[in-house]
């Protein structure tokens, strides 16, 4: 089963990747974006997708300071 | 007194580490593949960039064969040193609490700076005097200390917070400018800034010393 793990600071902590993008895009002539914040995408094959809820809380994510989410995608690669 | 210093793929300050440790006893290396730490009385997990800070810092450090004995160790009450990258990996491997974040000022920052000793009453911080200011350098991007308010009342409340930044000296945000924490029991501690690279005159402090003759102070204390 292909499956994606979507990995995001925690609402509230601090992202300076998204403050540093935030402030690149006006300079590029793209007014009006707020709020950027920069995560992880991680994409896989698993054989047992129960899994994937322990493998995000133990490596894939740091729940401390990020939420994750999954994702079952059909079929796989 | 012998202390073991491990090494990852990607350590950096390792030898910096065992050449520290080995002005106030003996030390050895240990190979991250291994997990015999040959009787030594304390480790330092050294800076670097472990496995190639691969998805988070030290998030796939914490699982190596050498890391299962460390937590074995420090679960046995054996003292554990954590260096930027070290501070890291016990992070991940929750034998700390919190985490680290990208630096606030978004910028890889190397810094000699002013560090308050909170607590003397620590086996990190027994051979410094109450009230004094080490000046130890810094040079990391991913140092910014963070945990829940909760847990950061916790910490304080409970003398946990060993170090501190002195005033206009916190770079990296770390929140209640944090720069070193031990864990509940006392014989776990980590800090961003690397008192390895501040033990001779020739670079300007010896400071950093103080924190390994702690150690040594507080292995030979208990065995006495």
């Amino acid at each position: 089963m292909r499956a994606r793990v979507l990995v995001r600071p925690k609402a509230g902590i601090l992202d300076p990747q998204g403050v540093a993008v935030e402030r690149a895009l006006p300079a590029l002539g793209f007014e009006g974006v707020a709020n950027v914040h920069i995560g992880r995408l991680i994409e896989l094959d698993v054989e047992d997708p129960s899994q994937l809820e322990e493998m995000s809380r133990r490596l894939l994510a740091n729940p401390l300071i990020e939420d994750f989410e999954i994702e079952l995608l059909e079929g796989g690669a | 007194m012998r202390f073991g210093v491990l090494r990852f793929p990607g350590s950096c300050d390792e030898v910096d580490a065992q050449l520290a440790a080995a002005r106030v006893g003996d030390a050895v290396l240990l190979w991250h593949g291994d997990r015999d730490l040959q009787g030594v009385d304390a480790i330092v997990v050294p800076g670097g960039f472990s496995y190639g800070d691969y998805l988070r810092a030290g998030a796939i450090a914490r699982f190596s064969p050498v890391m299962e004995s460390v937590i074995a160790f420090a679960n046995h009450g054996g003292l554990v040193l954590g260096i930027c990258n070290g501070f890291q990996v016990l992070c991940e491997a929750h034998l700390l609490p919190g985490a680290l974040l990208p630096n606030a000022n978004r910028r890889f920052t190397f810094r000699q700076l002013d560090l308050e000793v909170v607590s003397t009453q620590t086996a990190f911080t027994g051979a410094c005097q109450e009230g004094e200011t080490l000046s130890i350098p810094a040079k990391h991007s991913w140092g910014r200390y963070y945990a829940d308010e909760p847990t950061l009342d916790e910490l304080e409340a409970a003398g946990q917070v060993v170090l501190r930044y002195a005033p206009a000296q916190n770079f990296n945000g770390s929140l209640r400018d944090i720069a070193g924490v031990r864990n509940a029991a006392g014989n776990v501690f980590g800090l961003m800034p690397h008192p390895e690279h501040a033990v001779d005159a020739r670079t300007g402090s010896t400071d950093g010393l103080r924190i390994f003759e702690s150690m040594r102070l507080a292995v030979e204390g208990a065995r006495a």
